[in-house]
């Protein structure tokens, strides 16, 4: 049986893309840029950050292009101002949220959020900061993860699950509460289910997992080629 | 693995956890029911226990950990002899329930999640038990108490310390 092709709009362009297929995917394919932070290729999506929201025509909901399948006649907006509007109130609130001070951050210059602030025209947070007092886990030899520029986007959580297969970090808790955790809360260098294989540390998108030894701006993420390791993965060798 | 989780805890207690498993023939998705099952055997969730369930039903730690901390329900630490829940769910925080846990703090020096040096009462804030309808709620010891104000909540929660035993 072949997969259907389906034909849609994006901003009012005509494309087309397998049923199946999701939003995302098919924007990408035909040049369209839509922000993600959550979403990785190669790893499933958890549709948890919200910055792909995007409009399509005849729903007042917002959604989520990472996740969202194409349709058959679908008409989506990628840009209007007032997914400008949201996607600026997330980055502004995953800033207030925890402690992102760039100036003396690892991975300043070359980190996902900053970048996305600057694309988005953000120069000042408009929400009050809630400055938690989080650790930071330098037990591990070779890695530290620093809970104060965590995103919570889960890419770690996933990478270490889906392609590792170590599956060694996890959430805990939950709603505001809510922080990355190695297996029973355990410090990192303790765990029982890390290879030590680098992947999380590589995927983070922000300052929030880096190697130790790298100071202000030397930490640069390798990209991994995800959707090559898994299929290789997949293909058991 | 070390061999702190390697021993196996050997009691009735653990038998019970056992039998809740092999119902679910060891499955992975029969982690919340033997959550429950470790949580009123033991009245909290023992580390040694927790990682003796992730291992038999083959969870990676971190899950378990993520599962057992996300409710409320579960606690890691072991409980007083009472328990007070103040709910703070949006409906019971605007009907008082802040001002209930204000006074708690006041009266017992405990804040959500703690147990009193004497181990006497543990005090739990829940968010939304689902009786919104009888804003404010509060569970002593997991009787409900509802629409009630600020003083005669607070001399429920008194006359029930004070008969309490
Ligand atoms: S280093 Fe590898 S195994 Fe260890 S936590 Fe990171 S992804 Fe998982
Ligand atoms: S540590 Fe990094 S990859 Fe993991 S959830 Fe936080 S921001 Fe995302
Ligand atoms: S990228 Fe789609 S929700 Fe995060
Ligand atoms: S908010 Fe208290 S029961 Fe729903």
């Amino acid at each position: 049986m072949t997969t259907p092709i389906l034909t849609l709009t994006i901003d009012g362009k005509e494309v087309s893309g397998l049923a199946g297929e999701t939003i995302l995917q098919v924007a990408r394919e035909n040049g369209f840029f839509i922000p993600t932070l959550c979403w990785l290729d190669g790893l499933t999506s958890a549709g948890s950050c919200r910055l792909c929201m995007v409009e399509i025509k005849g729903s007042a909901a917002l959604h989520p292009a990472c996740i969202t399948l194409i349709q058959e006649g679908m008409a989506v907006t990628t840009s209007s101002e007032r997914l400008l509007r949201y996607r600026r109130a997330i980055i502004e609130l995953l800033f207030s949220e925890r402690n992102h001070v760039c100036a003396v951050c690892v991975v300043n210059g070359h980190c996902e959020l900053q970048t996305l602030a600057q694309q988005l025209g953000i120069d000042h947070i408009s929400f009050p900061g809630l400055y938690p007092d989080l650790p930071v886990d330098a037990s591990h030899p070779r890695f530290v993860i620093d809970h104060n520029r965590c995103i919570l986007c889960t890419r770690c959580v996933r990478v270490c699950g889906e392609i590792e297969g170590a599956h060694t970090w996890d959430v805990k808790n939950r709603g505001v509460r809510s922080q990355i955790v190695a297996d029973f809360d355990t410090p990192w260098g303790d765990s029982t289910t890390c290879t030590g294989c680098g992947k999380c540390v590589h995927v983070c998108p922000t300052g929030a997992l880096f190697e130790k030894g790298k100071s202000v701006a030397e930490m640069f993420k390798k990209p991994l080629g995800l959707p090559y390791l898994k299929a290789i993965r997949d293909l058991g060798v | 693995m070390p061999a702190d989780t390697q021993q196996k805890p050997v009691d009735r207690r653990w038998q019970r956890i056992i039998q809740t498993m092999l119902r679910h023939n060891n499955q992975s998705d029969a982690l919340i029911e033997t959550l429950h099952t470790v949580q009123e055997t033991y009245g909290y969730l023992d580390p040694a226990v927790l990682a003796a369930v992730a291992d038999r039903l083959g969870i990676p730690p971190a899950r378990v950990f993520g599962v057992a901390t996300f409710y409320n329900h579960f606690s890691l630490k072991p409980k007083g002899d009472h328990t007070l829940v103040i709910c703070t769910g949006t409906a019971c925080h605007v009907r008082g329930n802040d001002q209930i846990l204000a006074w708690v703090k006041e009266q017992y020096h405990l804040t959500p999640g703690q147990t009193s040096a004497d181990n006497r009462l543990s005090l739990v804030e829940a968010r939304c038990v689902g009786a919104c309808a009888l804003a404010p709620v509060i569970l002593c010891d997991g009787v409900l108490t509802g629409k009630k104000g600020y003083k005669e909540t607070t001399a429920i929660i008194e006359e029930w310390l004070g008969h309490a035993s």
